[in-house]
């Protein structure tokens, strides 16, 4: 924690109310070491992790996956059977745990919610005695079911549109929305704009009758898109703009643009989430999304969790991954370790 | 003047187009140079590698794998020189030219002998057309250093399959010359990769690795690892071929391409 920032603790919860004193916050940031994150991503990302440390990385990955399809070409049978193979990953395999969520689009969730919520699954429960994030609870798989909102993918549409788009997935029974930033209006330096778009959005994720009935709110991860914010600067800055609006995750990208989540850029939002945690007492989750496929790379994220904000972190009410084809990879991983011979994607399911 | 030091040279694995050193690290001496010695793990990437070179090598016409095999074939001729200082006899590497190119022209020829439309009691057009098998492991034949290597590869690649080849323990540098012609010939990279080392260390993973579609034992000379590498094979059907005496300079036949193909069975109804 720096300086800097600790000499705002005492009145962020005030920051939101002007815009000056908000860019004033951003800007005061202490700027990030681009080569310095870049080289400690990089180390870490050397640690050999084998055996039944290997073992336990595998299965806690795959209980951290968000497993996404977010194609145009989604049918109803598509995203049924993502949803199946959420709740029995390995279908050979009983030990195999479930997933974290499935994330489709507002469109797609009521095909998904009757896997995930109908008589399908009878797994563990998925949350622990830990701290839950006030999220709904998942259905009786264990799964959660998120989805996209608010004009996903590049967030281009009027603040009415979105709360709308957001409003309908909760209805449509997404338990956690995935929401996208305005990065116009970030990289135009109207803060205030993101801010209170944020806000709106959280305050959708109650439904249409936000607050009553004692109904408990979706989750909201905000997706920062940091492939187009151009500096690890701004990622900081957004990262902490997010934490202050009261996202409940912060997310890297869409996986629809070129530059998805990196390590460094995930480095430096697991930094801004421990340092708003020491700031405010407040814990938020961090979830890289896109261009990440195989284990080593999941494992590589692992460490990274582990050296930067520690095991408080490394559980799926956290840390998640967004991803489609990591699931494939780490379930032939675990059946390599399991049965000593290297696995095929002939074996498993094409999705 | 100084006298003029000689490069030496390490012959490394060829996979996937490249030519890195075993991820162990490991090397061993054959013939005063340094040669890779492979781990499970190089045999894993190269299977991997040669899974991800199916698609473009089987989907690329018939015609296009002649001229790239023939292409290979010039290459081959271009280098005779080299793997005679490696002490391949020079009428060895002609014959092996020339079984490179003899392979090459079957590239469009096999589907026309193997292929066909079937006459069938219905108003159907019936069409077999033969298609690779995928991946294959090779374990390669220890004598006749090149002439061997190419006759059990040229075979297996010519129609549309990718290979990871076991290069013999004792014969390796023809191996990895063949690769450094294989890689200046327009072979895409990952449909020959060849490992260097230990045949018990890298085969048996080979043998049971599920996404390796057929295995090759022909240089495999211990019965008891045959028998060992066999058992592992049936894991996932494999198609096994058992090793057995070899005349290399006799006609080949066609039974070396013909093992690997699978064919197709199309029904197409006759419209009015």
């Amino acid at each position: 924690m720096t300086a800097t920032a600790t000499s705002a603790r005492s009145d962020l919860s005030e920051l939101g109310r002007s815009e000056t004193a908000l860019r004033a916050f951003l800007h005061g940031l202490p700027g990030v070491d681009q080569v310095g994150a870049e080289q400690r991503a990089a180390q870490l990302g050397t640690r050999s992790i084998k055996t039944t440390a290997k073992a336990q990385a595998i299965d806690l990955a795959i209980r951290m996956v968000d497993l996404t399809t977010l194609e145009g070409a989604d049918t109803p049978g598509k995203v049924r059977a993502l949803a199946a193979k959420a709740l029995r990953p390995d279908p050979a395999d009983p030990s195999c745990p479930h997933v974290g969520a499935v994330c489709v689009y507002p469109s797609m969730v009521p095909y998904a919610a009757e896997v995930l919520r109908g008589s399908a699954g009878s797994g563990r429960p998925s949350d622990g005695p830990g701290p839950t994030n006030g999220a709904a609870p998942a259905g009786p798989g264990g799964v959660h079911l998120a989805s996209v909102a608010t004009a996903f993918p590049s967030g281009q549409a009027p603040l009415e549109v979105k709360l709308a788009d957001t409003r309908a997935a909760v209805e449509a029974g997404a338990d956690e929305i995935d929401m996208v930033i305005n990065r116009g209006a970030f990289l135009a330096g109207r803060y205030g704009e993101v801010y209170d778009e944020i806000v709106a959005i959280k305050e959708a994720c109650g439904g249409a009758d936000a607050g009553r009935q004692g109904r408990p709110r979706a989750h909201l991860k905000v997706i920062l898109e940091t492939g187009e914010l151009a500096t690890y600067d701004n990622v900081r800055r957004v990262s902490w703009l997010a934490m202050l609006a009261g996202g409940d995750f912060i997310k890297t990208s869409t996986g629809k643009v070129p530059v998805a989540a990196t390590l460094p850029v995930t480095l430096v939002m697991l930094e801004a989430v421990r340092d708003f945690r020491t700031a405010t007492g407040r814990q938020v989750g961090v979830k890289p999304a896109g261009g990440i496929r195989t284990t080593k790379d999941a494992i590589k994220y692992l460490v990274m969790v582990n050296e930067t904000v520690g095991p408080d972190w490394l559980d799926p009410d956290w840390f998640r991954f967004g991803a489609s084809s990591l699931l494939n990879d780490l379930l032939m991983q675990r059946t390599k370790l399991k049965t000593g011979v290297y696995a095929g994607p002939d074996y498993f399911t094409l999705d | 003047m100084s006298e003029r030091v000689a490069v030496r040279k390490t012959y490394k694995l060829f996979i996937g187009g490249k030519f890195p050193r075993s991820e162990s690290g490991r090397s061993y001496l054959v013939q005063d140079s340094n040669v890779s010695l492979a781990s499970r793990k190089d045999a894993r990437d190269a299977v991997v590698a040669a899974r991800a070179a199916v698609q473009g090598w089987a989907g690329a016409t018939a015609y296009n794998r002649g001229q790239i095999l023939y292409r290979v074939a010039e290459m081959l001729e271009g280098r005779r020189e080299q793997f005679v200082a490696l002490g391949v006899p020079g009428d060895e590497v002609d014959a092996a030219t020339d079984r490179w190119v003899w392979y090459a022209g079957w590239s469009d020829k096999l589907p026309q002998v193997y292929g066909g439309a079937n006459p069938v009691a219905g108003p159907y057009f019936n069409l077999s057309a033969p298609e690779p098998t995928g991946v294959v492991a090779v374990v390669a034949p220890e004598a006749p250093a090149l002439l061997g290597l190419v006759s059990v590869i040229a075979p297996a690649i010519v129609t549309g399959n990718t290979v990871v080849v076991a290069a013999s323990p004792a014969a390796p540098l023809a191996a990895v010359t063949l690769a450094e012609v294989l890689a200046t010939s327009d072979l895409p990279g990952g449909v020959v990769n060849i490992l260097t080392g230990r045949l018990a260390e890298t085969v048996p993973t080979l043998a049971a690795h599920m996404d390796v579609n057929a295995i090759d034992l022909t240089g495999v000379t211990d019965p008891e690892l045959a028998a060992d590498l066999e058992g592992r094979a049936a894991e996932n059907l494999k198609r096994v071929l058992r090793p057995a005496a070899h005349d290399w300079s006799a006609d080949p036949g066609l039974g070396r391409m013909t093992w690997l193909l699978e064919t197709k069975t199309v029904w197409h109804p006759k419209g009015l």
